[in-house]
């Protein structure tokens, strides 16, 4: 009874679906007064469709939500907002040209004969930053002139100044933000917290969620995994709830890989030299050997896709040669690294990868089409066998082969794009990413799928942003940092040494 | 192998059909005329030709048929053509001096010899479309190569050519009385031979679009042109060749359209017609950003466009009157393509839940 009542917010089994994908099902989260909530899980796992459903974007199919003891359903993120839910979202959404103060108090100047009292205004942001925040900086200065910390405490300041704010969302707000900028964000959530103010936070940094939260709700495709007390949990414990990965899985892989990694052999398939495009990736030499998977660390802006696309050609090098089977390749374009059977699964799957209004079949078959020109046209016989034979081999869940690809799933459209890769039968395959917003289960067939790829004689340049991952599916991995090629590793390594070689400090 | 199932035609399957959407506006408004326009289903036969209000709508309607199959295949690549009513003027413009260069000596003959030509027609007609198809091909550089917005670069054409257009005939209009070039657009062969023309450039197109690639090439550039790159498409190839070939179907329609009224007319020959080809497009269902298209249902929009003419003529409704009429008219049928109203018809056509 006492506990109902501390929660200024519960959501009660929250369901929803969007075409293709459960994004969340039967879900609940309560949030107390003064508390500090963190919302995890890995890509795809519902937390911004929970947090959408909760300020309004979205409609829930099924459940409810209680603030203060009165159920609520926001129509938009402006009713959720005169209920006292407001939200500062990941990417600062304010205008840069204009000032702090404008940007405050946007549509809610103060007015002095029908004229804005800029006198009032800027003292009332200045005010507002000061009590709210403790942040002591001059209001009449444009917004971009400002760090992007500074941006968020004024994303947030501008959140809070409806006077009944009793939830504050932040979505990611860290992600941009260097260590003393997150601090003083901190400083700013404390605060906060202390006034009673009830305070969600996603975020994607472990370290964060342990010094800042009092409690952790974690997702996993959209169900609700548990909800647990900051103090009560541990790191390792934590990992695990959020890739929900078993032990037993684990060594499964570990021995697939070991038993693959038998099948390379010393001959190079690729080898780059001095290799590189000014501005992309400094020059670098590379080689890929037959039946090797090479995986592509480094985080985000490291230069891992620009290399991935000046292997294939869809970015042009400027600098250095790649020689396949010894010969030296003359002309970088997609088509004749098609040929050439180099194959490449672009980063971002919805942009460069599925055409989404053609069918699944339409969508294997377009690379092979595309090798074989205009004129020599793939029967429909053709063109059905092998798309059914794809879609039994990587077990792509789909109606049948005429379905619009966009009606799939984000895995099974996944899948779409390695069958179209793989049907034109390549000797390099080329993957960015493409595990990402993928469920769990998938992600463990693609990476078998990716290690027995190899053994047939080939071989795959596998880049992720998780490092377990390339860890687990790479037999040798190389580090890239800042657009420079830094290390190279084989045989067993730890991930210590891997985060120091991205990181750039000594082990 | 699993063998594709069958289709079942069930009513739901109608709906979904893109051919659906025409076809109803199409019987609206003869179902209107059937009504309202006493004899105007009535085919008389003469001498062996049918001639007939109904035949009428697809002989006015086969000039905006030929530019819609050419401006379905570049709407499909999320492009648009403005210029194809100048290039209908320029390819009028290039055969009526082919035929009666009188113009170029700035004197105007009134020449009755219905034999008389300056030069052969097969001459004629090869250099009015070489002539259309290099301005086809001006704005599939432009689109493709030199990466300009499509309505842009080809605004350029829609506004210049008409100069172009009078630059040839030396600002005059050319009379045309060569009765060999008449038959294109006035010629019966029981219906009119603009159809059959219609029908080769419909047959020639829709195999090279449905019996090769290029078809889904195409639409594939219209969804995604980056993950069409991405995939070994060449797709600045692809959009230099629809505009290409719009252009050349521009140059045929000029042919019909001069044919039709035995002048050159480099001022109003193709006026405002590629807004007439690319509503017939929108009707037909192709969106304006690109991707799957369907050429019959194209056709179907552009005899709804010349049906909503043919019948305000009918019932009397004045010529400068027209252009408003067709407005409202347009706006409804468009109206019954809007998702709102689509998803009305599937509901209420949809099989009922049992309990």
């Amino acid at each position: 009874m006492s506990e109902a009542d501390q929660n200024i917010l519960s959501m009660e089994g929250i369901s929803k679906t969007f075409p293709g994908v459960q994004a969340l099902d039967d879900v609940s989260l309560s949030l107390k007064k003064g508390e500090i909530l963190c919302l995890v899980g890995e890509n795809g796992a519902g937390k911004s469709t929970l947090m959408k459903i909760l300020t309004g974007v979205d409609k829930p199919d099924s459940g409810r939500i209680i603030l203060d003891g009165k159920e609520i359903q926001a129509k938009s993120p402006q009713h959720a907002q005169s209920l006292g839910i407001s939200t500062v979202y990941q990417e600062v959404n304010l205008c840069t040209n204009l000032t702090v103060a404008e940007n405050i108090l946007l549509g809610r100047e103060p007015q002095k004969m029908r004229r804005i009292d800029w006198t009032k205004m800027n003292a009332l942001a200045s005010d507002t930053l000061k009590r709210l925040l403790g942040v002591d900086i001059d209001v009449t200065k444009a917004l971009g002139s400002y760090t992007v910390a500074i941006q968020q405490m004024v994303a947030i300041a501008r959140a809070l100044y409806i006077e009944s704010a009793k939830i504050l969302i932040l979505d990611e707000p860290t992600s941009s933000l260097d260590v003393n900028e997150t601090e003083q964000l901190f400083k700013v959530m404390r605060k906060l917290k202390n006034d009673g103010v009830g305070i969600i936070f996603i975020t994607h940094f472990i370290g964060q969620i342990y010094e800042i939260s009092d409690r952790i709700t974690v997702l996993r495709n959209g169900k609700l995994v548990g909800t647990y007390e900051t103090s009560a949990i541990t790191r390792v414990g934590l990992i695990s709830k959020m890739i929900g990965r078993s032990l037993a899985e684990f060594d499964e892989m570990t021995k697939i890989k070991l038993e693959s990694s038998k099948h390379i052999r010393s001959e190079a398939l690729l080898q780059a030299k001095e290799f590189g495009l000014t501005g992309a990736i400094q020059p670098f030499n590379l080689d890929l050997h037959v039946g090797e998977v090479v995986g592509l660390a480094g985080l985000l802006g490291s230069g891992r896709t620009e290399t991935a696309s000046i292997l294939f050609g869809s970015d042009k090098a400027d600098t250095g040669s790649i020689s396949m089977n010894g010969s030296v390749v003359q002309d970088y374009s997609p088509l004749s690294s098609i040929k050439r059977g180099v194959a490449l699964c672009p980063e971002d799957r919805k942009a460069a990868g599925i055409v989404d209004d053609l069918s699944v079949r339409e969508n294997i078959i377009l690379a092979i089409q595309a090798s074989k020109g205009w004129f020599k046209y793939l029967s429909l016989p053709e063109q059905y066998e092998i798309a059914e034979r794809y879609i039994k081999l990587l077990n792509i869940a789909t109606p049948s082969a005429d379905q619009p690809v966009k009606n799939l799933s984000g895995g099974n459209q996944q899948k779409v794009i390695l069958a179209r890769w793989l049907a034109i039968n390549p000797q390099i395959l080329i993957l960015d990413e493409p595990t990402r917003g993928i469920d769990v289960g998938t992600k463990a067939e693609i990476q078998k799928l990716v290690l027995s790829f190899a053994e047939d004689g080939k071989a795959c340049v596998f880049i992720s942003s998780e490092l377990e991952e390339v860890l687990r599916t790479s037999h040798r991995i190389v580090v890239l940092r800042e657009r420079e090629k830094v290390a190279e590793f084989s045989g067993e390594v730890d991930e210590n040494t891997i985060i120091h070689a991205i990181a750039g400090s000594e082990a | 192998m699993k063998k594709p199932t069958k289709q079942v035609l069930t009513w739901r399957k109608i709906t979904e059909s893109r051919l659906f959407f025409p076809i109803v506006a199409l019987t609206l408004i003869l179902l209107f005329d059937f009504i309202f326009i006493p004899g105007f289903f009535a085919i008389e036969n003469r001498e062996g030709n049918l001639h007939g209000s109904l035949i009428d709508i697809f002989r006015n309607g086969s000039t905006v048929m030929i530019l819609a199959i050419g401006m379905t295949l570049v709407i499909a690549t999320g492009g648009v053509d403005l210029s194809v009513g100048a290039t209908m003027a320029i390819a009028a413009s290039v055969a009526g001096i082919l035929m009666n260069p009188s113009a170029l000596k700035n004197e105007v003959f009134f020449i009755t010899d219905p034999n008389y030509t300056f030069q052969p027609l097969w001459l004629v007609i090869t250099a009015a479309l070489a002539v259309s198809l290099i301005c086809g091909l001006w704005n599939g550089v432009l689109v493709a190569y030199m990466r300009i917005q499509p309505m842009v670069a080809t605004l350029i054409l829609m506004i210049s050519g008409r100069g172009i257009a009078q630059l040839i005939t030396n600002g005059l209009r050319v009379q045309i009385t060569y009765k060999p070039y008449a038959f294109i657009g006035q010629g019966w062969v029981v219906l009119p031979f603009s159809l059959y023309l219609v029908a080769i450039v419909f047959a020639i197109t829709w195999f090279i679009t449905r019996k090769t690639a290029i078809g889904m090439f195409i639409e594939s550039v219209g969804i995604n042109f980056r993950s069409s790159y991405f995939s070994g498409i060449d797709e600045k190839k692809i959009k230099l060749l629809v505009y290409t070939f719009c252009g050349f179907c521009a140059g045929i329609a000029g042919l019909v359209a001069s044919s039709n009224i035995k002048t050159s007319d480099a001022n109003n020959i193709g006026l405002t017609t590629e807004l007439d080809a690319i509503l017939a497009v929108v009707i037909g269902g192709t969106a304006m950003s690109g991707g799957r298209f369907s050429l019959l249902a194209s056709m179907v929009g552009a005899l709804v466009m010349q049906a909503i003419t043919q019948s305000m003529y009918a019932i009397g409704v004045p010529a400068f009157a027209l252009q408003a009429i067709k407005a409202v008219v347009v706006i409804f049928v468009i109206l019954l393509y809007s998702d709102q109203v689509k998803g009305f018809v599937q509901k209420i056509s949809a099989p009922k839940k049992e309990v």
